[in-house]
Order: structure tokens, then C-alpha cells, then sequence
């Protein structure tokens, strides 16, 4: 009996946001089957009473001062955009196209 | 081209090359032609390089050479030529992480520690390939291809900064800048017979680098020899305001440090370490090290790391949910890969990461999903830190009994391309040795201890307490002074040039 399921791979997949091709979801269930396995040796460990560690060298975190810095370029932050229009980023359509509003389509090609 | 600078290469000593580049015995162009020519000839083989900068290379050194000409001030890494993992963001310089996702990405801004680097007169030669988002220990993960190692080209140079350990193994940069997360420095370093250094955690700035897992991603040097590696950590470390986890401690002198000896120092070996899995010729080569420091006149004491054997099952558990987490940011909007003809914003994202990210990152996503899940993150993600606590109790415990922990770096020497691929467990599992010091922070080395009856490098870790790089020095540099190993070179790649 597997612990992953084809089903709980795709759920993975959705939350993930990674589309997943042919044979790549059936391969994903046995690689995550076989570490899940493995890993679950830890749970042999009792653990009660200790408190998790987030941040193994326990520095202090300085604190900077609160003033503003220069920030790169708008054009340098856009140079790297696949799509863009102006100063912004193009995203495809995210509100639906309500009736008798034209609005500019962020581009669903 | 002058016997000197071929001579120069061949050693491929920092000092002596900044030495002869301020002194005016050589120019940096002389040696940045050098290791070009090199690189044009054997790189076709190994495929240590995703991009070569021969343009910015040149002019690079051409100012290093302009400002000695001038009498002006250069720094202590004046004209050395070092490679950079394709993980730093070089302003102007396209940085890929050896991802499709990132194809043609071109940061708008440097790293700190190649800002440093280049303030220090090091010349970068090009961006140097790795396993895609520093995720393996093989290097055939790289999206534009495997890199092989230089001591028997069948063979992989460990990962994930396998391009970098291979470049300075082969002559093809005299340093290099690598990333360890859980092993990507030490690892390659003992399959391809160099040192690699990971400094304590926050001592390097993380920032410009590209993250895999933030409370985990340490960047650090590769050289051909402790003081090399040592000279590159010292223009890397220290505070920098842009990263928040860094630390705002002093530098020590890690030069002088390789030269402190070894008088006084407990060195603690921890029989968890020599388990089952472990190659009997590693074993026989880390025993005879610690022999050869004991000889030099440390004390060696038993230590015990009793939570050794949950540090894989930790490690994974973090460090895939803190790259799930930092993956998200490739959206196919800001930068990357996108995907076309898609209907809507969802599509979008889920088709461009499908297309961008390869197999090994996509495993370590869906497993970092999964770990994180609303229901199962106490089980597996709190429980981990919780282990991550335990290992570094452990840690700090032995140090209570010794100055620095001996132990081998990777359970198996450097194994054939393609064998291990198709089995991601199997790979995970020799992460055994490397990943404690990562969960714990410690800064940490790998260098060269003896050869393996089919010539492939072994190498042994060294593990101080947090801040302790200078003890971590002094006991690798009483190593390499009472040994030859650092001095052999992959005859294939230097032939007559062999010093």
C-alpha cells in the first residue's frame, strides 16, 4: 500500500504551482515515496520538551537605521521581465471582463 | 608565453600571483591569457564553465595592471584569476543557478562577496556550472550539462559546487567561489582533491547569492591549497548591512592562522562518523590524518554525536521546505522563464515552473510542499527543528571535550556519471557526514588526505566551533605542512607542467 497516492502528487503539484507532463507525476510519487520513508526514522526520536531551532548561531540580529537608501533603477528592476508595458510588470487577466467595461487586457495570448 | 607565468598557473598559489602581479614581474592579462588558453583547450571535457567572460576578464585585469603601473594601491588577491558558481548574482554578467528557469537572467546588481572579491583585485574569469540551484552532490543535475571530474573523466566531481572543486583540481582558475548547504563546498572538494572551506554561518554574506535554503546556504572558497582557500575567506568574511543573519564579529587573520600549529589543540573524533557505508580506504587514509596531526603534536580525544544518524532526515526536511519557499519567487513575471500562450494567471505560473525547473528542483519543491502542509508541519517540519536543536546540542557538547572534530568528508569517493542518477535517496544518504556541521552552523573544511588504490582523492573534514575558523586553519594547515597530497595535480590537464 503507498503512503502517496497519483491523486495527493497532483494536489502537491496545484499548491506547488508546477504542472507536471505525462510519466513526470508517477515518477514524483515513487522519489517522494521512497524519501518520505526514509525521513520517517526521525520520528523514532523523542522530542517532547525540546523547542524547535529556527537559527542555528545564536547571534544577535543587528538592527539598521530606519533611513532610506537608494534603490536600483526602475529599468534595471524590469530589465529581467518577460512581458512588461511601461514602468510595469504584464501579468495575464485577473479580474474577469465584466459586460460594457473595456479595460486594457493584461494579455491572456 | 613566459615560463614564469606558466609556472604561476601551474602552482596556482594565490600569494604568488599577487606577489608577481604587484611586483611588476608579470601583468594580470599575461595570466588571465593563460588560463583562457586553458580553459579553451580542456574545458570541452570537463564542462566547468557556463560562461566564459574573456571580455570582462580582460578588462578587469587591465585595470589591475593599470593601477600597479601607477603606483596605486591593489589588493591582497591582486590579479588572481578565480572562477564564480553560477549562484552569485554578477551585475551585467548573465547568472542562470544552471537553470533554464533563469536563462538569460542578468542581475541588475553584484553579490557582496564577488563585490569583495573584485575590491581585492581577484579577476573572475567566467560563471562556473554547479547542479541546479545548488540542489545534488553530482553535478549532473546542471540544466546545460554534467561537469566531470579531472582526476578520471567518467567520473562526476561531487556537487554542488562540483564546476568550481573541478576548476581549481584542473588549473582552470586559480581559486574559486563556491555555496554549502548541506555539503556543496566540502563534498566536490574531497572528490577532486582541493580544500573548500564554509565559514560559520552568517560570517560570509548570503547577499546576491541565490537562495536554496536560507537558514542553511553558506558561500565559501575553493583553493589548491588551506592558505589559498584562506586568503579567498578573508576578503569574503565579514558584516555586511544587506544581510540580516550576518554577523558583526571581528575577521580573524586566517593566513597567519594556517600557520599557528597545532600545540595545545584537542582534536575530537567522533565514532559515529566511521559507520557502516563508509569506504575502507577512506577510512584507513582519515584514521592515518588523524595519526599525522596527532604526530604534529594535537591531542586526540573520543567524541560522541549520538544524533548523527537523524541528520539527513533534518536536513531534508528543512532545507526542501525553506526551497519550496524561496522557489515560489519564480513566477514567469518578474524574471525567467514564461511560458506562452496561456489563459490565465494560474497557467501561468504552473506552466512556466513545469517548463523552467528540472527534475531535482521540482522533488525538492513537491517534498517541501508536502513537509509544510497544513497537518503534517508539526510532524515533519517542527519535528525537524526540533532534531536541528538535538544535533547542535551534540555538537556543542564534544567541543566541551576538544578544539575541532575529525571526521571523513563523503561516506564514497567520486562515482561514474550516470550511476547514482536515477536513485535521489541513494545520493541524499551520502550527505551523511556533511550535513550536521550545516544544521549546526559550524564552519567547517574539506582537504585533500590520500588517494584511493584508483587515484581518486579522499578527503577529511575538519568541524570548529561557531567562529572558530582560525582553530579549523591551524589544524588544516599543520595537516598540509606534514603532507604531500595538496601538491599532486591530474596529470591529464598539466602533463610536463606537473610541479
Amino acid at each position: 500500500m503507498s503512503r502517496i497516492t497519483l491523486k495527493e502528487v497532483e494536489e502537491l503539484a496545484m499548491l506547488s504551482r508546477l504542472q507536471l507532463e505525462g510519466e513526470e507525476a508517477e515518477r514524483m510519487r515513487g522519489a517522494l515515496e521512497a524519501v518520505l520513508s526514509y525521513i520517517d526514522q526521525i520520528q523514532e526520536l523523542d522530542t517532547s520538551g525540546v523547542a524547535p531551532l529556527t537559527h542555528a548561531v545564536g547571534f544577535a540580529c543587528p538592527l539598521r537605521s530606519d533611513e532610506t537608501a537608494p534603490s536600483l533603477p526602475i529599468e534595471a528592476v524590469l530589465q529581467n521581465a518577460p512581458r512588461k508595458d511601461d514602468r510595469f510588470f504584464e501579468v495575464p487577466r485577473i479580474v474577469p471582463k465584466s459586460d460594457g467595461r473595456n479595460e486594457k487586457s493584461g494579455g491572456a495570448r | 608565453m613566459s615560463a614564469q607565468v606558466e609556472s604561476l598557473v601551474a602552482e596556482g598559489q594565490v600569494e604568488a600571483i599577487a606577489a608577481a602581479v604587484k611586483g611588476g614581474k608579470v601583468r594580470a592579462r599575461e595570466l588571465v591569457e593563460c588560463y583562457l588558453d586553458r580553459i579553451a583547450k580542456h574545458d570541452g571535457t570537463l564542462g566547468c564553465y557556463l560562461h566564459v567572460d574573456a571580455d570582462g576578464a580582460r578588462r578587469r585585469s587591465d585595470s589591475v595592471d593599470a593601477a600597479v603601473a601607477s603606483g596605486a594601491t591593489v589588493g591582497p588577491l591582486a590579479g588572481v584569476p578565480i572562477g564564480i558558481k553560477d549562484i552569485f548574482c554578477t551585475e551585467g554578467v548573465e547568472t542562470t543557478c544552471a537553470s533554464k528557469i533563469l536563462k538569460g537572467f542578468v542581475p541588475p546588481y553584484e553579490s557582496t562577496v564577488t563585490a569583495r572579491l573584485a575590491q581585492a583585485g581577484a579577476v573572475s574569469l567566467g560563471k562556473i556550472n554547479m547542479d541546479e540551484f545548488a540542489m545534488g552532490s553530482s553535478n549532473e543535475n546542471s540544466a546545460f550539462g554534467p561537469v566531470r571530474n579531472p582526476w578520471d573523466t567518467t567520473r562526476v566531481p561531487g556537487g554542488s559546487s562540483g564546476g568550481s572543486a573541478a576548476a581549481v583540481a584542473a588549473g582552470l582558475c586559480a581559486t574559486s567561489l563556491g555555496t554549502d548547504t548541506g555539503g556543496s563546498i566540502r563534498q566536490p572538494a574531497a572528490l577532486c582533491g582541493v580544500t573548500g572551506i564554509k565559514a560559520t554561518y552568517g560570517r560570509v554574506s548570503r547577499w546576491g547569492v541565490i537562495a536554496f535554503a536560507s537558514s542553511l546556504d553558506h558561500p565559501g572558497p575553493f583553493g589548491r591549497t588551506i592558505r589559498d582557500a584562506a586568503l579567498m575567506l578573508q576578503s569574503m568574511a565579514g558584516h555586511d548591512d544587506n544581510d540580516a543573519t550576518s554577523i558583526a564579529a571581528p575577521v580573524g587573520n586566517y593566513a597567519a592562522a594556517c600557520a599557528g600549529g597545532v600545540k595545545g589543540l584537542r582534536v575530537g573524533v567522533p565514532e559515529e562518523y566511521f559507520a557502516t557505508g563508509l569506504e575502507p580506504e577512506i577510512e584507513a587514509a582519515v584514521r592515518a590524518a588523524i595519526d599525522t596531526i596527532r604526530a604534529a603534536g594535537a591531542e586526540v580525544v573520543p567524541v560522541s554525536l549520538p544524533h548523527t544518524r537523524y541528520a539527513v532526515a533534518a536536513y531534508y526536511l528543512i532545507s526542501t521546505a525553506e526551497a519550496a519557499s524561496n522557489l515560489a519567487r519564480y513566477d514567469g513575471i518578474r524574471y525567467g522563464h514564461r511560458a506562452t500562450n496561456i489563459g490565465s494567471l494560474e497557467e501561468l505560473y504552473a506552466r512556466s515552473r513545469g517548463e523552467g525547473f528540472g527534475s531535482e528542483p521540482k522533488r525538492r519543491i513537491m517534498l517541501g510542499t508536502y513537509v509544510l502542509r497544513s497537518g503534517y508541519y508539526d510532524a515533519y517540519y517542527g519535528k525537524a527543528q526540533r532534531v536541528r536543536r538535538k544535533i547542535t546540542e551534540d555538537f556543542a557538547a564534544a567541543f566541551s571535550k576538544c578544539d575541532v572534530i575529525a571526521t571523513p568528508t563523503s561516506p564514497i569517493s567520486a562515482f561514474k556519471v550516470g550511476e547514482k542518477i536515477s536513485d535521489p535517496l541513494a545520493l541524499y544518504l551520502a550527505d551523511v557526514y556533511t550535513v550536521g556541521p550545516s544544521l549546526a552552523g559550524l564552519p567547517a573544511l574539506s582537504q585533500p588526505c590520500g588517494f584511493s588504490k584508483a587515484g581518486l582523492p579522499i578527503g577529511w573534514q575538519l568541524i570548529a566551533p561557531p567562529l572558530g575558523e582560525e582553530t579549523l586553519l591551524r589544524v588544516g594547515g599543520a595537516y598540509e605542512a606534514a603532507t604531500e597530497w595538496h601538491k599532486r595535480l591530474p596529470v591529464s590537464f598539466f602533463g610536463k607542467e606537473v610541479v
